[in-house]
């Protein structure tokens, strides 16, 4: 299979304090990939690098087989970053903020038409919230705002769908409903890459995990069972989020 | 009306019925990035620009643009680094900005305290033709690219990272919206001045929020909110006598404070109204909850 996106011996450092040491990593078409990992471990880097919104020190990203340089047919992808909300300083309905999904796709210069709308419409429907679209996005819950930038993405009808942390803090019920759009989205052909602390109801689309551990990937295939305190029943995954954390083989990697 | 028959007095209302409408459609897109004083300091920055025109006696609203527009460009590009030393880069600007105003006015022919007054308390009574017809021509401008790039600015000012994976030219718009803002501004500085400017970008769109729930409704209402708080202070304050800047900011702020009482009013009567409240919306059944809980 022809691939998606193709990252080549990456180098991120913050500062001076290395994040990526080298990694490579290659989706291909039709792929579900989940990359797994501690906090801490990289794992949001290599996804937003791959996307060119961190600096690679060295290594090469391709996208379609055009290097990310040169790539500018943004709308074969589907972004959803990872962030508190969908919210901002002023209020804005599920459908205009879905709408922002088709600017890729529309460019900046038209104003929004038919098709438009109807791939907003669509969009909603995927993930649930038909029946929100006209309701502020700030009343909504916690889980149904993620909803909302899942549905963003899908309305720009991409081919590649690219989800950081999708399901971190969402209730069980959003979680549900985004499994089924995710699922919606694999069934007609598209591909996905995410990154996940755990993947609860999407372990069954997921096709290859690929598990970041400070900095490298020390993983790539099946889903690994969870190792360690992970897999004990009173584990209550509370992790430590500083950045000197060096949290071990959470995901069954070696220590 | 016999007020409006005097020649200033109508050329006061045009430019303030401009600004009313332009400043809310630029200041929504700072108030939805959390920037909302943003316009303040670009302010301060503009007063530097009065200065260096009065000083090379050339047209002071000219050189404001200027000046500004370079000093919004120099807050776009700090902002943009992400630095948390951003804070105090900015307000290290500002003050520069007001400082260096102060000391070039003075420097000037032209330094009466009157004329530092107008610029920074406004003075639109005393607006030429040729200033009014550049409050026209940039207000026009400003208000259409708002108006026609509102899906592009709003998904830059809502999520920047989405807007650039989308792959819109976000450093464009970030400029194109730190150089409006100067223009705007600049332009509002002869109707409320540097000092009360902010204001008009600001409180319409907060009082509009109280009640709309999107942002194209809380646009237009805001719009509509700064055309009337405009209209009204310059018949209000030819009738009253008082200063006009502050008259207009005045009715903005009270009409957020109505807006605000009466939406609060509205809730509680609401809650009384319909004191049953219903359950927590169904659509969540348990069995659906129950069935992702991970198996023991």
């Amino acid at each position: 299979m022809s691939a998606v996106v193709e990252v080549s011996d990456a180098v991120v450092a913050y500062g001076h304090r290395p994040v990526l040491g080298g990694v490579h990593l290659r989706v291909a078409a039709g792929e579900v990939v989940a990359v797994l990992g501690a906090n801490g471990s990289g794992k949001s880097t290599l996804v937003r690098a791959a996307l060119g919104l961190v600096p690679l020190v060295r290594g090469r990203v391709e996208w379609f087989g055009t290097p990310l340089p040169r790539f500018r047919q943004w709308r074969r992808i589907g972004y959803v970053p990872q962030r508190v909300g969908a919210g901002s300083g002023v209020p804005a309905t599920v459908a205009e903020v879905v709408g922002s999904g088709r600017l890729a796709r529309r460019g900046v210069l038209r104003l929004p038409g038919r098709a438009d709308r109807a791939a907003v419409a669509a969009a909603l429907d995927a993930v649930g919230l038909a029946e929100r679209a006209g309701d502020p996005v700030a009343t909504l819950s916690g889980g149904q705002q993620q909803r909302t930038l899942i549905a963003r993405a899908l309305a720009g009808q991409p081919e590649m769908l690219v989800l950081d942390e999708p399901t971190a803090g969402v209730d069980a019920v959003s979680q549900a409903a985004f499994a089924d759009a995710l699922a919606g989205f694999a069934r007609d052909g598209g591909t996905a890459l995410l990154v996940a602390h755990e993947l609860g109801p999407l372990e069954p689309l997921i096709t290859r995990a690929v598990v970041v551990h400070d900095g490298q990937v020390v993983h790539s295939g099946a889903v690994p069972a969870p190792a360690g305190h992970h897999a004990l029943p009173d584990h209550d995954h509370v992790h430590p989020h500083g950045p000197q954390e060096r949290a071990a083989g959470l995901w069954g990697a070696a220590p | 009306m016999s007020l409006f028959a005097y020649d200033f007095m109508q050329r006061a209302l045009v430019g303030a019925l401009i600004i009313g409408l332009a400043a809310p459609a630029l200041g929504i897109y700072l108030v939805q990035r959390r920037m909302s004083l943003i316009g303040d300091g670009i302010g301060h920055v503009a007063l530097t620009g009065v200065g260096v025109g009065l000083l090379l006696d050339r047209s002071p609203v000219l050189t404001a643009v200027l000046v500004a527009a370079i000093g919004a460009i120099g807050v776009e590009l700090v902002r943009e680094r992400g630095r948390t030393s951003g804070d105090l880069a900015l307000a290290v600007l500002f003050y520069g900005g007001i400082a260096g105003g102060v000391l070039l006015v003075g420097l000037s022919d032209d330094r009466s305290n009157a004329n530092l007054m107008a610029y920074l308390f406004g003075a639109l009574s005393t607006t030429s033709r040729g200033d009014l017809v550049m409050i026209a021509v940039l207000g026009a401008a400003v208000l259409v690219t708002m108006l026609f790039l509102r899906p592009a600015l709003f998904a830059v000012c809502h999520d920047e990272e989405h807007a650039r994976v989308s792959g819109l030219p976000v450093r464009a718009l970030n400029l194109l919206l730190a150089v409006t803002t100067a223009v705007t501004v600049t332009i509002a500085m002869r109707a409320v001045g540097l000092l009360l400017v902010s204001a008009l970008m600001v409180v319409p769109v907060a009082t509009a929020q109280q009640v709309t729930r999107g942002f194209r409704a809380t646009m237009l209402a805001a719009m509509t909110i700064g055309f009337a708080a405009a209209g009204s202070g310059v018949w209000l304050a030819g009738q009253a006598g008082t200063a006009l800047g502050a008259t207009i900011v005045v009715l903005a702020i009270a009409a957020f404070a109505a807006t605000a009482l009466g939406a609060g009013l509205w809730r509680v009567l609401r809650r009384r109204l319909a004191p049953a409240t219903p359950l927590p919306v169904a659509g969540d059944p348990p069995e659906v909850v129950l069935s992702y809980l991970p198996p023991e």
